[in-house]
């Protein structure tokens, strides 16, 4: 098996088990809904679209954290000793990094098509806000994913997520928040497009770093 | 441990010149001349005490990340003890700088915490750190320690370096210097101030070096106690 299609298989594996279980895609959803809606009790109105764009984030943000914390976590030690002795490490958290993008991305859509509904939507430019979903989607997946790893390896406690993740997302964050501000107040894409590179540069590093840097994590 | 790292750390004449540039710094520092400028006015001789320490943060946080990447290759658990040092090392500058900065700006801006690209660094930077302590105190076996820490400390620096060359681009500093305001930049910072300048930077790197290369003796000491 080539290197392409094992990461394959093993998103497919990931989809599956998921798939099985569906408890904890239900949860995910039930979680997120639930921030939105005490979001929705606390602010009733948001009028401002810094802070309408700031709050959807942060929604985003706590939503990742939990959805991703999980992933080297559920897995049994029988499977984990599968992966560690069939497959490279590379493919481990490639195909980790994919399926949490996949997740984070069904996820980030559901959520900003209800946060739109209940709090009045003021973006002017839904395919870029869109575009910068996918993006940041990518990027809280690819580091979170990393640092669900780093923790699996450091007695699971899953708070520790949160707390090695966040300082991590800042330069993520920022960027991300500029660049859908500027969809929400219908920058055009001339004056955005330096932003989605810059956000595409980071994914890469992201996701490079991860590919490099796993292997050290993975063997005992 | 190695013989090489060992006759580095255990010679002398570094650190007698960092203290003679100390010395010269702090005598120079608060006696030699500066130019008027307005708003800043002698509290421009921060300029040695608190960019310095920014400096010698950024110099231990190399360090750290040098060794941690020494470490993943060597699996020496010598280089990360040294990678460790750096980076307490590096957050004892860091709220030093912090102190110094606030110091100054509370006379200077008004306030002591404003919104600006570096004061966000700086509070970014010490919290991926000490997110690096905490992961660091909550493995036990130390192999496995050193590992994931380089992991992360190899991680965090890449993302802490992003974020110091991202945000002077989201909005303008109020520092000295930058966004148009008065300050040492290359082209007003005196060549008196430049004379002090350079040998505080040195002066304080390589003082931060030295405590560092203490603390790894330290810790070696103990360690040898522990196990007789």
């Amino acid at each position: 098996m080539n290197f392409g299609k094992q990461v394959f298989t093993l998103i497919r594996l990931e989809a599956k088990l998921e798939w099985k279980n569906r408890q904890a895609v239900t949860s995910l959803l039930v979680y997120s809904l639930a921030s939105i809606y005490i979001s929705y009790l606390s602010f009733r109105q948001v009028l401002d679209p810094v802070t309408w764009n700031a709050l959807f984030w942060i929604i985003m943000l706590f939503a990742g954290t939990n959805a991703i914390a999980k992933s080297f976590i559920q897995e049994s030690k029988g499977l984990q000793f599968f992966y560690y002795s069939m497959l490279p490490p590379q493919a481990v958290i490639l195909s980790k990094i994919f399926y949490n993008i996949l997740l984070l991305g069904v996820l980030g859509g559901i959520n900003f098509f209800i946060y739109s509904m209940i709090f009045q939507s003021p973006v002017q430019n839904n395919e870029q806000y869109l575009l910068g979903l996918l993006l940041g989607s990518i990027g809280l997946s690819s580091t979170l994913t990393l640092v669900a790893g780093i923790v699996s390896k450091a007695n699971n406690n899953a708070a520790l997520v949160a707390i090695l993740g966040f300082p991590l997302l800042f330069p993520l964050l920022l960027m991300i928040i500029r660049f859908t501000g500027n969809a929400i107040n219908g920058y055009s894409w001339a004056l955005n497009q330096s932003w989605c590179g810059l956000l595409l540069l980071l994914n890469s590093i992201i996701i490079i770093l991860s590919y490099l840097l796993f292997p050290y994590l993975w063997r005992e | 441990m190695t013989t090489k790292s060992n006759s580095i750390s255990r010679s002398w004449w570094w650190k007698i010149l960092a203290i003679v540039m100390l010395v010269y710094t702090f005598i120079m520092g608060f006696l030699g001349p500066v130019p008027a400028m307005p708003i800043i006015n002698e509290s421009i001789r921060n300029l040695y005490f608190h960019v310095t320490m920014w400096m010698a943060m950024i110099t231990l946080m190399f360090v750290n990340v040098v060794y941690s990447l020494k470490y993943l290759s060597s699996g020496k658990l010598y280089h990360d003890l040294v990678g460790e040092e750096s980076a307490r090392m590096a957050m004892v500058f860091a709220s030093a700088g912090l102190i110094t900065g606030m110091i100054w700006a509370n006379f200077t801006w008004g306030a002591p915490w404003v919104n600006d690209p570096q004061l966000n660094g700086t509070a970014a930077t010490m919290l991926i750190y000490a997110a690096y302590f905490i992961l660091r105190n909550a493995i036990t076996d130390e192999i496995k320690r050193a590992r994931i820490g380089s992991v992360y400390g190899i991680f965090a620096f890449v993302m802490m370096f992003v974020f110091i060359m991202i945000i002077p681009k989201m909005n303008d500093s109020l520092h000295p210097g930058k966004g148009g305001n008065p300050g040492f930049n290359k082209y007003d910072l005196d060549s008196n101030m430049r004379m002090v300048f350079y040998p505080a930077v040195i002066g304080w790197t390589l003082f931060g070096v030295w405590m560092m290369s203490l603390r790894v003796r330290l810790r070696k000491i103990e360690e040898k106690i522990h196990n007789a």
